[in-house]
């Protein structure tokens, strides 16, 4: 399953190190990751790649919004099918 | 992909409230058909419930997963009148109840389907079905029910308009919160996911899943920057979001129906708004560059506007259907219940924009005292822009019991609240006594 992980939130130490390692813990492989500033907010932006049969998306998700959580970071991941069906002809 | 197009997504969603209206199961009832009616209401309540059992869940699902809201689940049904002709009773109430209790087992928000179709003339069917409306829909919650009086094939059944003036009174009287479920259309679709009008059509399948869509936040936000362009500029900018709000629909259409089994119908593309900020299509009109909605030059500037979703919305989806273009209900639209308290916006004005856009005058209050023959008269005319137009008009009017012009009736959630409009006091009582038809217009003479 591919799935695009946004992560929005103040700029601190250890943000990329902190999801990628709970992605990692949750068996996420990270095919593409990037990273910018909007309205002076920290946001990166990963591809998220994993079997499906191993790990269910709700694990995954739960997963990451407990680090939300943890971190005060807003964390959302959503499948990708819905942004190929949006921005793709 | 990009990362501004990812970007861009997630902000159509969190920010400019992008969403999935409804996701609505057609469900077909003519299997249901019993000349004894509690053997034909325990095999409709067997058949919603084991038809739709998944409908909840799967949205849900849906919603978690891909990360759209998915504001209602509805059920539409065959119309009541038909299913319910072959029994012996006399009233129809039980049906209600009976679509009630299966909409709650199942948690979904609205089931439609309590109507009859009346363009030409009355089945035993019908007479019953609408004489039990204003009992049916004051018991029940979620029951939605809807009554065709005109369509341009047929002309306009003026004894319905008559009837259904006093209808939408006797229902007010019990309560008027009620008249919210209930709609009185002329040219109705049998694909519409929306309430208060869905219903499952006669040529439909057995079972079908069609999809509403909402987002008019973000076709205010991409008009915002082509401010000062000129219209051309415009109408390419609300085409091609209303393109990208409608591959969302067919996309959620598509995984829901496979999800279910179901085979998919129709995506409708309608501007449907909610009464929170930055969700309203009044707003659209006045980032065109009218000061209110409701000044001259509204009734252009929403043509235009109804006419781009379609033209974007069109190439996004396999299927169009339902009613297909902007909204204009008041009680649901932040914008405009500004525009009727500043007194910007009157009901003349609102009946030249129905002629325009999708659908009719919707969730608006009148007075309580306004009589049943002018609220029969306001069906009478926008029964006649459908028919003439060839397009679906409807009215869903709520005269405000004990109410006057300035007070308000509050719905609740996305259904929001309507001032009281003031109503042209003449009387409209010796044209609509006279009942009979309105002949099919010339040119509905195709063959």
């Amino acid at each position: 399953m591919k799935a695009v992980i946004t992560v929005i939130g103040h700029d601190q130490v250890g943000i990329v190190a902190k999801v990628s390692a709970r992605l990692a813990t949750l068996k996420v492989n990270i095919t593409d990751i990037s990273q910018t500033l909007m309205h002076g907010d920290f946001t990166m932006m990963l591809m998220g790649e994993w079997d499906d049969k191993d790990v269910q998306f709700e694990v995954v998700k739960q997963g990451l919004q407990d680090l939300a959580k943890e971190t005060g970071l807003s964390i959302n991941i959503q499948r990708q099918e819905l942004f190929d069906a949006i921005q793709k002809l | 992909m990009e990362t501004k197009q990812i970007l861009e997504t997630i902000q159509m969603i969190s920010e400019e409230k992008l969403d999935i209206r409804t996701i609505t199961m057609g469900i077909s009832l003519f299997d249901c058909i019993d000349s004894d009616g509690t053997k034909a209401r325990q095999k409709i309540y067997d058949k919603l419930t084991t038809s739709a059992k998944d409908l909840v869940k799967v949205a849900d699902q849906i919603e978690s997963e891909y990360g759209i809201p998915i504001v209602n689940k509805r059920i539409s049904v065959t119309s009541i009148s038909m299913i319910a002709a072959a029994c012996h009773d006399d009233n129809y109430v039980a049906y209600a109840q009976t679509m009630e209790k299966a909409a709650e087992t199942l948690g979904v928000d609205l089931i439609g389907g309590f109507s009859a179709l009346v363009q030409k003339g009355y089945q035993s069917g019908d007479r019953k079905l609408i004489a039990s409306m204003p009992e049916a829909l004051s018991e029940t919650q979620r029951v939605c029910g809807s009554v065709n009086v005109g369509s341009t094939r047929a002309g306009i059944n003026m004894n319905a308009v008559k009837q259904m003036g006093q209808v939408v009174k006797d229902l007010a009287e019990i309560d008027p919160v009620s008249c919210m479920s209930l709609v009185v259309f002329a040219n109705a679709v049998e694909d519409n996911p929306f309430m208060a009008g869905a219903f499952h059509g006669v040529g439909e399948a057995d079972k079908v899943i069609n999809v509403g869509i909402s987002g008019p936040g973000v076709v205010k936000r991409a008009l915002e920057q082509v401010k000062g362009e000129s219209i051309d500029t415009v109408s390419e900018t609300i085409k091609k979001t209303a393109f990208k709000v409608t591959r969302m629909g067919q996309f959620v259409g598509n995984v829901a129906a496979k999800a279910l089994n179901v085979p998919f119908g129709i995506v409708d593309l309608s501007l449907a708004p909610t009464p929170s900020q930055g969700d309203s299509v009044a707003e659209i009109l006045e980032e065109i560059g009218l000061e209110s909605v409701g000044a001259p030059g509204t009734t252009a500037a929403l043509a235009l506007l109804n006419d781009a979703v379609k033209k974007g919305g069109v190439m996004a989806c396999e299927h169009v259907g339902g009613l297909s273009g902007a909204f204009i209900p008041v009680s649901e639209d932040s914008g405009m219940i500004r525009a009727v308290e500043h007194g910007n916006l009157n009901l003349e004005k609102l009946e030249a924009m129905t002629a325009v856009c999708s659908v009719g005058l919707d969730m608006v209050a009148v007075p309580g005292d306004t009589p049943a023959e002018t609220i029969s008269g306001m069906i009478a005319d926008e029964a006649a822009i459908g028919v003439i137009n060839n397009k679906t008009t409807a009215v869903r009017v709520i005269p405000a019991k004990g109410q006057k012009v300035g007070e308000q009736v509050d719905f609740g959630g996305i259904f929001g609240y309507a001032p009281v409009m003031p109503v042209n006091t003449k009387s409209p009582a010796k044209f609509i006594q006279r009942g009979g038809r309105i002949p099919a217009p010339i040119h509905s003479f195709k063959n």
